[in-house]
């Protein structure tokens, strides 16, 4: 176990319901779930397989404190951001935030499954849109493929060879970007000093080591 | 003097060279016939979309977007934000919610953007390009402007997620949004009726779950094709991305033979309104839309 989870574990001693609503966004929302399962029926990743827990079940798991059946649990990662079960859900519950949140908590203290595509992803595009500010299109599709070695990445790349020369011809990827060049914020060192600090401040707020 | 202002947010993927660079082309095409002038907010940042929930968490998330905010408030103020991604949109939209609804949140993110030399203190409306259309201009005054019926042609109206969920246009249903039909007979096509209008793309995850992903879009033209459509059209630059560049690899896949074009509701009016194809941005098509090239061209 990592320490941040250790820590964290020993904090709420067995009242993991309270560790959801206290660390992960939107998590106090959790005891509104009447267990109604429209969100279930309503995600459209629901219908592939890869799918452990819908949200009705994560919620019911939470409250029942099997935690570490939800925080290794695929199933937040499997979210597509397509609001359909928040809309849905008649008790209002923000379950797109919620499924974030728990991904989110259980990544940062350490318990998020090992090679997890989408949470890769995440890394990846936010490190990448932080840099300078903005989206580099090029250089993220490359760390995207070349994830699992250069190999693999080539293979790939190879794969989706069509479609990056499609959109080269369609003027819609500039493959100068893959140098750095490219769309960039001018004031990139306020972007970074402010960004540190929400860092600091959220880590503070959940009482959690920077 | 324009007749509308506003502060104008294009995100990563509408740059120049970028995934959506003809969906800038069109609209700038079109602010232009409409008269609507929009300036872009002086060096914007990226909203973080949806996907970067996990690795960004939950204030540096906010704060990426108040930066934009306080920008827009500084250099152009008085002026309503206009996005045209649907995911700029939701997020900065997002943003503004949490932060005039939590004042610890409020607090905190004025102390990280004084690192940046930046401060809040109204935060502007955050509007989607299609609530401009529809809320400030009308149908009525869109209609006017067309020179050029799309008579004939017949499209399938595809919505997606986050430009209908959890904001949506005023007025609409989640379910059965019908502002992209209307915004097509308008310009004087037909919108068909098939049953994947409101259906997920995949997003993000086209990236790191593709099969999962090729599948939700395989049902999307799957029904498009059923119900006539020569073309999809959409108001989401990543719905439009995901839904155009697979169907190649969706073929390999399953043995179709999908190659329909797919369009941004800005490329159809600019058309209508008797814009060049080049203004319409259709060389940017990676499925080329010839029935449009042509029609452009008469």
């Amino acid at each position: 176990m990592s320490d941040m989870n250790q820590q964290m574990a020993a904090k709420y001693r067995n009242n993991f319901l309270k560790e959801i609503e206290e660390q992960a966004e939107m998590g106090e929302w959790v005891k509104m779930c009447m267990q109604c399962g429209v969100c279930s029926g309503s995600c459209p990743t629901n219908f592939h397989p890869g799918w452990d827990h819908p949200p009705q079940e994560i919620f019911m798991m939470i409250r029942a404190g099997k935690r570490d059946e939800v925080l290794n649990s695929n199933s937040m990662w499997n979210c597509v951001s397509c609001y359909n079960c928040y809309v849905r859900c008649p008790r209002k519950v923000p379950i797109t935030h919620i499924m974030h949140g728990i991904a989110e908590y259980a990544y940062r203290i350490g318990r998020a499954p090992k090679n997890q595509p989408t949470l890769h992803l995440s890394q990846t595009f936010w490190n990448n849109a932080t840099k300078t500010g903005r989206v580099n299109e090029v250089q993220l599709t490359q760390s995207l493929y070349f994830k699992n070695g250069i190999g693999d990445g080539i293979k790939q790349a190879l794969a989706m060879q069509d479609v990056a020369l499609g959109l080269v011809k369609a003027g819609r990827l500039n493959p100068l970007e893959a140098l750095g060049m490219g769309h960039k914020c001018k004031d990139i060192k306020g972007i970074h000093a402010m960004l540190a600090k929400a860092r600091e401040l959220e880590a503070k707020r959940k009482g959690r080591a920077a | 003097m324009a007749k509308k202002e506003y502060a104008f947010y294009p995100g990563c993927s509408s740059q120049k060279g970028a995934s959506a660079s003809n969906y800038l082309t069109s609209v700038e095409s079109m602010c232009k016939t409409l008269d609507i002038k929009i300036t872009e907010i002086p060096d914007w940042n990226c909203c973080g979309a949806s996907i970067s929930y996990a690795e960004a968490g939950e204030l540096p998330r906010h704060v990426m977007n108040a930066r934009n905010f306080a920008l827009a408030e500084q250099n152009l103020p008085g002026q309503d934000i206009v996005a045209t991604c649907a995911a700029c949109w939701l997020g900065a939209r997002e943003s503004k919610e949490r932060l005039e609804h939590n004042s610890v949140l409020m607090a905190d993110t004025q102390e990280a953007l004084k690192e940046a030399g930046l401060n809040i203190k109204v935060i502007p409306e955050v509007r989607h390009m299609v609530e401009v259309l529809i809320e400030d201009l009308g149908y009525g005054e869109l209609a006017s402007h067309v020179k050029k019926p799309l008579e004939g042609m017949k499209f399938a109206g595809y919505v997606g997620c986050q430009t209908n969920r959890p904001f949506g246009i005023s007025g609409e249903s989640f379910e059965n949004p019908m502002y992209l039909d209307k915004l097509i007979e308008t310009v004087g096509g037909e919108a068909v009726k098939y049953d994947q209008k409101v259906t997920c793309c995949g997003g993000a995850l086209a990236f790191s779950e593709p099969d999962k992903a090729q599948a939700q879009i395989k049902d999307i033209i799957e029904a498009a094709y059923d119900s006539g459509a020569e073309m999809l059209v959409t108001p989401c630059p990543l719905c439009q991305a995901n839904t155009e560049v697979y169907q190649g690899q969706i073929n390999k896949k399953y043995g179709t033979k999908f190659n329909l074009p797919v369009l941004y509701y800005s490329q159809l009016m600019v058309l209508a309104y008797g814009g060049s194809a080049k203004d319409a941005g259709l060389n940017g098509q990676v499925i080329k839309a010839r029935k449009l090239e042509e029609f452009a061209s008469k």
